[in-house]
């Protein structure tokens, strides 16, 4: 029963996410609304950690079985993707280690940066 | 007999089953061989497709099942607020390498995509379409639409990317000597949004809750950056 409220109230917090990406009209998804939200409600102390703490320690445990179906969706591109896999794959995994190298050197010197100063 | 075992594969018992035995077995290899290439979503994918393809299933049948798993995606994205409620104070103690990093991280992304797109030669539909694949899903397609994509291009190369942050992104991080926990945190989620992430949380906490804040502000980044640089470069 608990973890039913406990989830109750994560899919609450989800609604209320998707109803405000519709009411503000912004290109940011409900579900990175629905984060914002969920994190102000925390901090503000209206809902404790512990009303909500057992499913989303399931839910985070096994994040990724949930892309499972979004992962297989792949399939449905394969005709737009024929003769062009190649391209594809080497520019995802070409670009992926740049962004990883920039963004953690930048975050890594800024921070010592910041450290040095104080 | 047949129409037994096609009645079944039609209900959303089929695609629910498949994708807990999968990756269950997928589980069992990663355990046993600790290998980032026995990632459980990894080999729980390629054995579905592989089963698809082969018994000639369509990806509609699969996902009368499979909808009810994407279901929760939503929770899943709202609840990483708990890992990065939990390192607030991280956050703000650095929120400016964070930002920085975050902006000069995707903004050096796109141009890699763009540029990489020309010297393969691909046209701009499938260039627009690429730009966005750091993202998470829904913001990818939002861009992608704007930009004049293809979004179906746009999901599978975030997949792509997904899965090469699962792979590769903590050996990245390992190699160039990017050791702080909040640093591979925010490269992973930047670089690999949700999917990247997954992998995060298993490093640790500091570094799910980083990627997990990361995800958010790339994708908010990329929202204002995406059009811009296309316009400049394409």
């Amino acid at each position: 029963m608990k973890r039913i409220v406990q989830f109750a109230i994560i899919l609450s917090i989800c609604i209320a996410g998707n109803a405000l990406h519709n009411f503000l009209n912004v290109p940011i998804p409900g579900s990175v609304l629905g984060m914002l939200l969920l994190l102000c409600l925390l901090l503000t102390g209206i809902l404790k950690l512990s009303m909500i703490e057992d499913v989303s320690n399931f839910l985070l445990k096994h994040l990724s079985f949930f892309f499972i179906p979004a992962a297989v969706g792949l399939i449905t591109c394969f005709s737009i993707l024929e003769g062009k896999w190649a391209a594809l794959l080497f520019i995802s995994v070409v670009s992926t280690i740049i962004i990883v190298v920039v963004t953690g050197i930048t975050v890594q010197v800024l921070m010592n940066r910041r450290r040095s100063i104080e | 007999m047949n129409e037994l075992i096609e009645s079944l594969i039609r209900s959303p018992v089929f695609g629910i089953g498949i994708s807990i035995s999968t990756f269950y077995a997928g589980s069992l290899l990663y355990k046993r061989t600790r290998s980032p290439f026995m990632n459980p979503l990894l080999l729980s994918m390629l054995m579905i497709i592989a089963l698809l393809v082969s018994l000639q299933i369509t990806f509609e049948d699969y996902n009368q099942g499979g909808q009810f798993i994407s279901f929760f995606l939503g929770p899943a994205t709202v609840i990483l607020a708990v890992p990065l409620y939990k390192k607030i104070s991280l956050f703000r103690e650095n929120i400016i390498p964070i930002i920085g990093g975050i902006g000069i991280g995707s903004a050096a992304g796109i141009v890699s995509i763009i540029l990489m797109c020309k010297m393969f030669g691909l046209d701009e539909l499938l260039s627009v379409s690429m730009i966005p694949k750091s993202v998470t899903t829904p913001i990818g397609i939002e861009i992608s639409d704007q930009l004049g994509g293809l979004p179906s291009i746009t999901v599978a190369a975030i997949v792509f990317t997904g899965i090469a942050g699962i792979l590769i992104g903590p050996q990245v991080c390992r190699l160039f000597k990017i050791d702080d926990e909040v640093a591979v945190g925010i490269a992973i989620g930047t670089s690999s949004h949700a999917l990247g992430t997954t992998k995060a949380v298993e490093i640790g906490e500091t570094e799910g809750a980083m990627s997990g804040l990361a995800i958010g502000i790339a994708g908010l980044v990329t929202v204002f950056l995406a059009p811009l640089l296309a316009k400049l470069l394409l």
